[in-house]
């Protein structure tokens, strides 16, 4: 089957109910994606599915098909996305490992709610967890990135 | 454990060929037994216990020692480098310093020891560069060293103006005899140009686009992987399995049983309880098809010595344990029994905290290599000097032939401290004879941490007639960790064992009596960010909550009249009160204490002093009928000491307090039949945004050496919320988590 990833067309002999998160992982290399709970419970795998914010270890491979799938590694070149300036600008991370999925959530999301309320962005995140507790800061990235007055 | 390099002198050398020349500062030490195993440094000339390297091309490189896991080690370690060293620091390359444990003598991290345990070493390392470079560029101009200063990555001769940049003088800076690292004198705290600032974090990068290389990121070639199915019930084991159709399933390469580990002789530590479960580990060409296979097996596990035990009879024994004799009396001043009877009003209340995981984001793994005579593994770990200790034990390898890499860890909080799943890797690659990357599933890590241990505290208290603290008793019930992973012999010693360090409170009080009495569980338990701290700051902080009200008194004005330097409270030793009352008072000026709030709304305060810093939290809660608890806003003042980098201190506090709130708001891990009742985020549930409260944090300017800040904020952020609670609806939290149930009786 072919998978494009990242604007790169891959051809895969995987069975087809392995999750796109291990496909990215240890097919493709993309190990910007993180495994964190495998229930789709903590966020940590989340890429893009034209465009939507999807879980990659709930996705089998073969439900997919000519979705264009952009990772961690796909968001821009030299971490130009806004969100990436904003997390750097906010210095979100600790540990990092969520980042990758938290970066990928809140670009999805102000992608369709370019200008959110708290309660919006707390919504639209509960699905990700970070255990360094950076939820304050990642609050204040997205309303960065949103180019709303800082909290 | 975190043993500090001692700094004898330091010599310059030149590389070899292969890097062209480099200026390398290194702190020789007399022993040299490993010096030639550098990998990183190709010196032919001695055994250098090296940090920092200058190239020509002015390219300078430090080499970190201790483990980054998010707590801004790197970031740190850097800026106390270049103030020294006159560099700016954000050109500066990192290196993770080899386990080469005789050079490298602080290859870990504990008890928020990160900051402290760099403060004079790191920083003297970059003085010895720098001074260096001074000599050379004085040498090569025929100037006094006095008219040569260096600044921003060059040296000038401040009479002409002329300068060279590093690069420039590190052929002569090698050449230079050797300079005492003492007699380079440190900066004055009023010279500081890099710390006490905020700075960006060094890996912040890395961390947005992810590059950043955790353990379960590394690739090797030709490396399988593997998962373990492990006995779930602690202490039980595997009687018979059957692994034909994990065998079949596709993918699966090896499937095959893995001994429990316990007890282990690590030469330089002592026994140590490595405590792995033991199972069967399937071993695959993917991931996924590990865990598949792990589905597929048949397993007939024996439930063991903790069959029966469930939290519920570990509750009962804590209870009766709260009124038992006592194992280790921790303090008696004054006649506390005494002054109970004399004490005009006496209060009494119990406090219980249930067993808690961990959950670092990163679930457990190695990566581990066993070829002939040698070992490679790559960890994430908070101790890689330990896991080469013990790997070079259970192979019988020497440690020369242990290559340990420390990866970056996906958060930690005390649980990459133990050695439970770097061991597991080793039986794994030892069967498969191929690179081999054990990791551990969500399930895994809920069902086997090293959890917070099991606390239930009883106090008593007693008033006189004008509301004053007369007599304090308290007795810690609990599960100690030192069972799980310390040797017999050291158990002997009671106060070893014993849980009761920091219960002695700050308040004054002319009788306090603090004991323990220990709850024998099969449950494994450890090191839980901020350790014991974070159950006693519980009964400490919420009791004082309680007297004051019983006192009519307002809580922040009766720890402030409790918080006089009289000399009357015990834990003295090294204790400021000035330090708590400060904290206290700017905590309750930012958190408008006092100020009235809408109906169902509360505010709580709550100290704790651990690590060396002092810190008071205020949180403000909001209450709705359906029972519902929110956090809403977390004042937060610390006084720390030096803060090396400000951010990197707001956001160890900021972190600390909503890793604090899943035990409060969620998080509670149950036993029965002797295996933990939760299995992954749905029924563990940890801290969300959602959750999570606006926090300020506010430090107090400081010229003193730093104190730890990994663990501080932790302690007082439970009773502040509880208190909070009290203040909001009436209501004393007796258990953690606060649940619904608790705040419906309107």
């Amino acid at each position: 089957m072919n998978l494009t990833v990242n604007g790169k067309t891959y051809e895969l002999d995987v069975s087809p109910e392995t999750p796109l998160l291990w496909v990215l992982r240890d097919t493709l290399g993309l190990r910007g994606t993180k495994f964190g709970c495998g229930m789709g419970l903590c966020g940590a795998c989340t890429v893009h599915v034209d465009g939507n914010a999807v879980r990659s270890c709930q996705a089998p491979i073969g439900s997919l098909g000519t979705e264009k799938i952009t990772t961690i590694e796909g968001l821009s070149s030299d971490r130009s996305h806004p969100v990436q300036k904003a997390w750097i600008a906010e210095q979100v991370p600790q540990c990092g490992y969520c980042q990758s999925g938290q970066i990928m959530q809140a670009a999805a999301f102000l992608g369709k709610h370019p200008h959110p309320t708290r309660d919006e962005i707390d919504h639209a995140m509960s699905g990700n967890i970070c255990r360094c507790g950076t939820y304050h800061r990642i609050r204040r990235a997205i309303q960065r990135a949103a180019g709303e007055a800082v909290l | 454990m975190i043993a500090q390099a001692q700094v004898s002198r330091r010599e310059f050398l030149k590389t070899g060929a292969a890097t062209g020349a480099a200026l390398v500062v290194g702190f020789y030490l007399p022993e040299r037994s490993h010096g030639q195993d550098s990998q990183n440094l190709q010196t032919k000339t001695f055994s250098p216990n090296a940090w920092v390297r200058i190239t020509p091309d002015n390219q300078v490189t430090v080499l970190v020692e201790r483990p980054e896991m998010g707590q801004g080690q790197r970031t740190v370690e850097i800026v106390l480098l270049a103030e020294e060293l006159e560099v700016d620091f954000s050109g500066i390359r990192i290196e993770q310093a080899p386990t080469i444990p005789d050079i490298y003598k602080s290859l870990s991290t504990g008890g928020s020891n990160g900051t402290r345990s760099g403060w004079d070493n790191v920083r003297k390392a970059g003085a010895q560069a720098r001074e260096g470079l001074v000599r050379a560029a004085a040498q090569l101009w025929r100037v006094d060293k006095k008219e040569c200063r260096a600044e921003n990555g060059a040296v000038i001769h401040v009479p002409t103006g002329r300068h060279f940049a590093y690069g420039e003088l590190v052929e002569a800076a090698s050449r230079l005899p050797e300079i005492s690292a003492d007699a380079v004198p440190l900066k004055e705290a009023k010279d500081f140009r890099l710390i006490g600032k905020p700075v960006a974090r060094v890996d912040t990068p890395s961390k947005v686009d992810g590059s950043a290389q955790f353990g379960i990121d590394v690739n090797v070639p030709d490396m399988l992987h593997a998962v373990i199915a492990r006995c779930p019930h602690f202490g039980g084991k595997l009687v018979s399995f059957d692994g034909a159709d994990a065998k079949r399933t596709p993918g699966v390469r090896a499937v095959f049983p893995v001994a429990p580990l316990g007890p282990l002789d690590i030469c330089s530590y002592g026994i140590r309880n490595l405590n792995t479960a033991g199972g069967v580990a399937v071993v695959a060409e993917s991931t996924w098809a590990a865990i598949q296979g792990r589905k597929a097996l048949r397993l007939n596990w024996e439930k063991g010595p903790g069959a029966g035990e469930t939290t519920a009879s570990l509750r009962r024994e804590l209870e009766r344990q709260a009124i038992a004799p006592p194992t280790f009396i921790s303090v008696d001043r004054g006649d506390t029994p005494k002054a109970l009877d004399d004490a005009a009003k006496q209060i009494e209340a119990t406090y219980e905290l249930p067993f808690a995981a961990h959950a670092t984001m990163e679930p457990m793994n190695t990566t581990a290599h066993v070829r002939d005579g040698e070992i490679e593994l790559w960890s994430p770990t908070q101790w890689a000097n330990v896991i080469q200790d013990e790997i070079a034990t259970l192979s019988g390898l020497p440690k020369s032939k242990v290559i340990v890499h420390m990866t970056l860890s996906g958060g930690s909080f005390g649980r990459r401290a133990q050695w439970d799943y770097a061991a597991e890797a080793w039986q794994v690659a030892r069967e498969v004879k191929q690179p081999v990357q054990l990791l551990w599933t969500r399930e895994d890590d809920i069902q086997h941490d090293f959890y917070r241990e099991y606390a239930y505290h009883r106090l008593t208290g007693g008033l006189d007639k004008q509301g004053k603290l007369t007599a304090w008793s308290h007795r810690v019930a609990c599960t100690p960790i030192r069972p799980v992973f310390d040797s017999p012999e050291s158990l002997q010693d009671p106060q070893h064992s014993a849980e009761v360090d920091g219960a002695d409170p700050p308040y004054s009080c002319p009788n306090v009596y603090v004991d323990f009495a220990p709850v024998h569980s099969v449950v494994p338990r450890a090191w839980w960010r901020s350790v014991e701290g974070s159950f006693l700051a519980f009964g400490v902080e919420c009791f004082i909550d309680e007297l004051a009200h019983a006192a009519g008194n307002d809580p922040y004005e009766f720890r402030m009249s409790l918080l006089q330097d009289d000399g009357k409270s015990g834990s003295e030793q090294g204790l400021n009160k000035r330090k708590f009352r400060d904290v206290l008072q700017l905590a309750a000026e930012k958190a408008d204490w006092g100020k009235p709030l809408p109906p169902g709304c509360g505010r709580g305060i709550a100290c704790y002093w651990s690590f060396g810093s002092y810190i008071a939290h205020v949180a403000e809660v909001s209450t709705e009928r359906d029972g519902a608890l929110r956090v809403r806003r977390v004042v937060s003042v610390v006084n720390c000491g030096t803060a090396v980098n400000p951010d990197g201190v707001r956001a160890m506090t900021e972190g600390a307090i909503n890793f604090a709130l899943t035990p409060v708001l969620g998080g509670e891990i149950t036993i029965k039949d002797g295996a933990v009742e939760q299995s992954n985020f749905h029924d563990y549930p940890v801290l969300r945004i959602d959750q999570s409260p606006v926090i300020e944090v506010h430090i107090v300017p400081s010229t003193e050496r730093p104190a730890g800040m990994g663990e501080p904020g932790v302690p007082p952020l439970a009773p502040a919320v509880a208190n909070a609670v009290f203040a909001a609806r009436g209501i004393r939290v007796r258990r953690l988590p606060i649940g619904t149930r608790l705040l419906k009786k309107w």
